[in-house]
C-alpha cells in the first residue's frame, strides 16, 4: 500500500545467520531477517499487526554471546550479530515448546504448519504419557499457585467445556495456547476494549473476562478481533462452530471473496467466506492498510441480512 | 472544499498527527475502524479534543471534552478563530500567501468574544481558549467530523465555521493536517463522486457553469443533457408539496423512515402518482410502491466499487448468487432505458467504470487491475502511473503562485440557533445518533443478532430524570411540535441536564423521526435530526417500571 511519510530512511546492520552474510535495515527484527533470507522460523505468538509479547518461545534462536536463547519476533538485528536458527539447543527448545504445547492442548484446528514444525523437530507429544482425565476442576475458579500436581505419568490438559454464552462466537479455551494474541487485539493494539486478560498463574493461567463472567456481561463488544488472529481455533464464528459440530463445515467448498462493508464510510475490506451460497464467516485481510484485519461488530456479523431478506427478517 | 467535495487526508495521517478535534462526531461507535486509526494516534502522544453534546464513548478517550449546547457549533468555531487571532497565532505566511478574506473574517468573528461563547455554547471561557491556543500552536493537526456537523439547517455554515480555523491556522494540504468528514455509508463519497448530486456531473464537474464537461459527457453519451440543476433529496419533498414532482423512483433509500417530519414524508410519498422502489428488501417506502424493481446487494452480489471517507476507492464483488428475481442495479437501469427507447448494451461494472474513467480525470489512471492490485486508490488519480494522492490541496503550500492555483477563501459565517427552539412548552432539546451494533433505520442491522441491542429508548440525564421524577424503563410520552412517540426511559450519565437522546435505529418500535424537524439547509439539503425541542410526559396510567438491561458500548 502507499508509504508512510513518517518513514524515513534506515541505516543498513550486518549480520551473520546461519554462516551467511546478510544486510538489513536497523530496525528490523531476526524474524523478519531471516524471512528475508528464506529461513522458515516458526510462530506462534506472533502476528505483523499486534506487538510481540514473546510468550510462545517457538520463534527462539541462538545469538552467539547471548547467555539465553532470544526470540526471534522482538530482537532487533544488531550489527556484527552470529546467529544460529538451527543449532542443537535451538532445535531441543523448540522441540519442547511443541510437545509440551501438543500434550497440553488441543491443536487439531491449528494451522498444517504447527504439524510440519513438529515433524521438522521431531516433537513426540506422547512421551507426556496419556491424557489425563479432566476431573471436573473448574480452571475459571482456579487461585494463583493452586494447580492441582499430576502424577508425572499422565499429561496433564487444559481440556474444558466449550464456552458458549451468546450468538456471535465461542469460546474453547481447551484450543487455547495463552499466545496472547485475542488479549492483545482487544487491547492497545487495535481495538482498547480491553474485555479479556490473561489470569492465574502458571498451568492454571488462561484467557478470561474480568471475574470471568459470560461475554454478555462483560466489556466485549463483538468486534471479533480476537477470533481473527486466533492461531488455534479457540476462538471461533459460532456459525463455524455449529456446522464443525454437525459435520457440514467444508473449507474444500468454500469460497473467499474480497468486497467493502455494507455499513459506514470507513471502507473496510471484508472477506466473505462462503458455502452453499451462505456467508458462515467474515474476516479481513491482515495486510490491508484500512483494517488490518480489525472489523467492528457490524462488518464481522452485521451480513445476516443479506440472505434474510423477508420484511419479517 | 475548495473546489473538490472530499475530505482532504487519509486515515494514516491521524496516526502521525499531533492534535486531533472530533467535533459532532461519535466515531467510536459510528466509524470504530477510523477510531482504531484515531487512538494508535493518541497512544503515540495525539491530544485528543472532543466537541459533542454528549459525552460520548468517543468523548471518553478525549484528553478535553468540550459539551457545547446543540448547534452552537458556529458560535464556538467563531470564538475559537477569534481567541487565535486576538492571541496573534495566525499562521500568517500560510494566510498571506494562500487565502482570501482574512480581514472580512476577523470582524465578522470580532463580536465572538470569549465571554460571549460561553453564554452561547455552554462551554467555559477557558476551555475555549485552551483548544484554539492547542489548535493553533500544533505542529499537525486533524480536525474531524461527522454528523453533528451537517445534521443541521445550517450544515453547510458549520463546515465552513471549521474550514476557516484550518486556512487560519494552515492546518490543511499538509501530511498529518487536514480536514476529515466521516462518511456515514459505504458510498456516500461515491455517490458525490459519481454525480448523484443535483448539480453535479460525475467527477465534481457543474452541470451548469463547466460548459466544457458539459459538452464532453454529451459527446460520449450522444445525447443533450439537462442544462439546470435538479432538486436534492430535500428539494423534492418541497417539490411534491408543491405538486410539482409527481413520480419518484427511489433506489436503495428509505424515506418513509429516514426523512424528518415521518408523518408529513409518508403523506407526500403516499400522495404522489407514481412511486418506484428499486431496493433489497421490501422497505416501507417500498409498500408504498407502486411498482418494487427487486436489486442486487452491491456489496456481495455484484461488482463495482465504492469510495471511502479517505476518498480511497475499492472494488465490491460478487460473493452470493442473489435470491428470486433480484436483479443487478446496472441491468434494471439498462432495462428501464431500453423501455423508455434508449438503448445502453448491457455493460458490465468494469465497462461502466471504465466509461467514468474516460469521462472523470480524477479517476482515469483507476483501472481495475490497479484497483486490485494495489487495495484502492485514492483520487484524484489521474493516469496510471498516479499513486493517488495520499490528502489533497498541497499546492496551496507552493512557493510558485502558478503551481499554488487559486487561493483557498475565508467565509465568515454567523450563530444562527436550531430552528425549534426550546421553549416552556418543549423545554428539553432533544438530539440523534448511532449506536456502536445498529444502523440508520435498522433495516440492514435489526436482522443480526447481536448480545449489545437494547430497545430503543427515550436517554435522559439522570437529574433530569430525577427531577421529572422518572424511573429507569418506566414509559413515557415524548412530544414535539409535530408528533409525539412512546418510549421507556434511560437515565444516561452521558447526558447534561436538559439534554436527550434517541436513535433513528427501530421505526418500528419507536418512529423518532415522528418527533424531528424538516428545517433543512439550504445548500446541502440536510435536515436537522439533531436538534429537536421535546417535552416529556408521564403516561396516566403507566405501566409498571421494567429496569433495562445495561449495556456498556465503550
Amino acid at each position: 500500500m502507499s508509504v508512510r511519510f513518517a518513514d524515513l530512511p534506515r541505516r543498513l546492520v550486518s549480520l551473520t545467520i546461519d554462516g551467511r552474510a546478510v544486510r538489513v535495515p536497523e530496525g528490523t527484527t531476526l524474524l523478519e531477517a531471516c524471512r528475508q533470507e528464506g529461513i522458515d522460523t516458526p510462530t506462534l505468538c506472533y502476528v505483523e499487526t499486534l506487538t510481540p509479547v514473546n510468550v510462545c518461545r517457538v520463534c527462539v534462536v541462538e545469538v552467539e554471546g547471548a547467555r539465553a536463547l532470544v526470540p526471534a519476533c522482538s530482537r532487533r538485528a544488531e550489527a556484527g550479530m552470529v546467529v544460529h536458527t538451527d543449532s542443537e539447543r535451538v532445535r531441543l527448545s523448540r522441540r519442547m515448546v511443541l510437545e509440551l504445547l501438543a500434550s497440553s492442548v488441543d491443536l487439531s484446528l491449528a494451522a498444517p504448519e504447527v504439524r510440519a514444525w513438529m515433524q521438522r523437530y521431531g516433537a513426540d507429544a506422547s512421551r507426556m504419557g496419556p491424557a489425563a482425565a479432566p476431573d471436573g476442576h473448574h480452571r475459571d475458579q482456579a487461585h494463583p499457585g493452586h494447580h492441582r500436581v499430576g502424577d508425572g505419568a499422565r499429561a496433564e490438559t487444559v481440556a474444558q467445556p466449550v464456552k458458549v454464552d451468546n450468538e456471535n462466537y465461542v469460546r474453547d479455551y481447551s484450543r487455547c495456547i495463552l499466545c496472547y494474541k485475542c488479549v492483545g487485539a482487544c487491547g492497545t493494539d487495535a481495538q482498547n476494549t480491553f474485555a479479556i486478560a490473561v489470569a492465574g498463574r502458571g498451568f492454571e493461567a488462561r484467557i478470561s473476562t474480568e471475574h470471568a463472567v459470560p461475554l454478555p456481561d462483560s466489556a466485549c463488544v463483538y468486534c471479533g478481533n480476537c477470533i481473527a488472529v486466533c492461531p488455534t481455533g479457540a476462538l471461533m464464528f459460532r456459525s463455524e462452530h455449529e456446522m464443525r459440530q454437525a459435520g457440514t463445515w467444508d473449507e474444500s467448498r468454500q469460497t473467499v471473496t474480497t468486497t467493502i462493508c455494507p455499513y459506514c464510510g470507513v471502507g473496510c475490506n471484508l472477506e466473505l467466506h462462503v458455502q452453499d451460497n451462505t456467508i458462515v464467516k467474515v474476516t479481513s485481510p491482515l495486510d490491508h492498510d484500512v483494517t488490518r484485519g480489525n472489523l467492528c461488530v457490524k462488518g464481522r456479523f452485521g451480513f445476516e441480512f443479506v440472505q434474510r431478506r423477508t420484511r419479517e427478517g | 472544499m475548495f473546489g473538490a467535495g472530499g475530505g482532504t487526508s487519509s486515515y494514516q495521517e491521524i496516526e502521525d498527527t499531533d492534535l486531533i478535534i472530533l467535533w459532532g462526531s461519535n466515531a467510536r461507535e459510528a466509524h470504530p475502524i477510523f477510531f482504531h486509526h484515531l487512538l494508535q494516534g493518541v497512544r503515540r502522544g495525539a491530544r485528543l479534543y472532543a466537541v459533542d453534546p454528549r459525552r460520548t464513548t468517543s468523548a471518553q478517550w478525549a484528553d478535553v471534552w468540550l459539551g457545547l449546547d446543540v448547534g452552537s457549533d458556529i458560535a464556538l468555531a467563531n470564538a475559537i478563530g477569534r481567541e487565535i487571532i486576538d492571541a496573534g497565532l495566525v499562521n500568517e505566511a500560510f494566510v498571506q500567501r494562500a487565502t482570501t478574506g482574512l480581514a472580512a473574517y476577523a470582524a465578522a468573528v470580532e463580536p465572538y468574544t470569549l465571554e460571549r461563547a460561553e453564554g452561547d455554547t455552554g462551554v467555559p471561557a477557558s476551555v475555549i481558549r485552551e483548544l484554539a491556543h492547542a489548535y493553533a500552536r500544533a505542529d499537525r493537526a486533524q480536525l474531524c467530523w461527522t454528523l453533528g456537523i451537517t445534521e443541521h439547517h445550517n450544515a453547510t455554515d458549520n463546515v465552513l465555521a471549521l474550514i476557516n480555523l484550518s486556512l487560519l491556522t494552515g492546518h490543511v494540504g499538509r501530511y498529518g493536517s487536514g480536514l476529515v468528514p466521516l462518511r456515514g455509508q459505504n458510498n456516500v463519497q461515491g455517490g458525490g463522486d459519481m454525480g448523484a448530486l443535483p448539480n453535479k456531473l460525475p467527477g465534481f464537474h457543474d452541470v451548469e457553469t463547466d460548459l466544457p464537461a458539459r459538452a464532453r459527457f454529451e459527446a460520449r453519451w450522444g445525447a443533450p443533457l439537462p442544462p439546470k440543476r435538479g432538486w436534492h433529496l430535500s428539494g423534492m419533498f418541497e417539490a411534491m408539496e408543491r405538486g410539482e414532482l409527481r413520480t419518484l423512483y427511489v433506489l436503495g433509500e428509505n424515506p418513509a423512515q429516514s426523512e424528518a417530519d415521518q408523518t408529513k414524508a409518508i403523506r407526500l410519498l403516499s400522495g404522489l402518482d407514481h412511486l418506484v422502489v428499486q431496493d433489497i428488501f421490501l422497505t416501507r417506502t417500498g409498500e408504498l410502491a407502486d411498482v418494487v424493481l427487486p436489486a442486487t446487494a452491491t456489496w456481495a452480489e455484484a461488482e463495482g466499487t465504492v469510495t471511502s471517507s479517505e476518498r480511497r476507492v475499492q472494488r465490491v464483488r460478487r460473493a452470493l448468487t442473489p435470491p428470486g428475481q433480484a436483479r443487478d442495479d446496472i441491468a434494471i437501469l439498462c432495462e428501464l432505458a431500453r423501455r423508455l427507447g434508449h438503448e445502453f448494451g448491457e455493460p458490465t461494472a468494469q465497462e461502466v467504470w471504465d466509461e467514468l474513467r474516460a469521462l472523470s480525470p480524477m479517476h482515469g489512471g483507476m483501472s481495475y487491475a490497479r484497483l486490485e492490485a494495489l487495495g484502492g486508490l485514492r483520487w484524484p488519480c489521474p493516469d496510471e502511473s498516479h499513486p493517488g494522492e495520499l490528502f489533497l490541496h498541497a499546492r496551496l503550500w507552493e512557493a510558485d503562485p502558478q503551481r499554488r492555483g487559486p487561493a483557498a477563501p475565508f467565509t465568515p459565517v454567523e450563530f444562527a440557533p436550531p430552528v425549534d427552539a426550546l421553549s416552556e412548552d418543549f423545554p428539553i432539546r432533544l438530539t440523534t445518533g448511532r449506536r456502536l451494533d445498529s444502523f440508520n433505520t435498522g433495516v440492514q442491522s435489526g436482522r443480526f443478532s447481536s448480545p449489545l441491542r437494547r430497545p430503543e429508548t427515550l436517554n435522559l440525564a439522570p437529574e433530569d430524570a430525577d427531577r421529572f421524577g422518572l424511573e429507569e424503563g418506566e414509559r413515557v410520552r415524548v412530544c414535539s411540535r409535530r408528533g409525539a412517540v412512546e418510549a421507556p426511559v434511560h437515565l444516561d450519565a452521558s447526558l447534561r441536564p436538559g439534554l436527550a437522546f434517541m436513535t433513528l435505529h427501530f421505526p418500528d418500535q419507536v418512529a423518532t423521526n415522528v418527533l424531528t424537524i424538516d428545517a433543512t439547509d439550504p445548500k446541502s439539503g440536510t435536515a436537522e435530526f439533531k436538534a429537536t425541542a421535546i417535552r416529556v410526559e408521564t403516561l396516566a396510567l403507566a405501566a409498571p417500571a421494567v429496569p433495562l438491561p445495561e449495556k456498556a458500548s465503550a
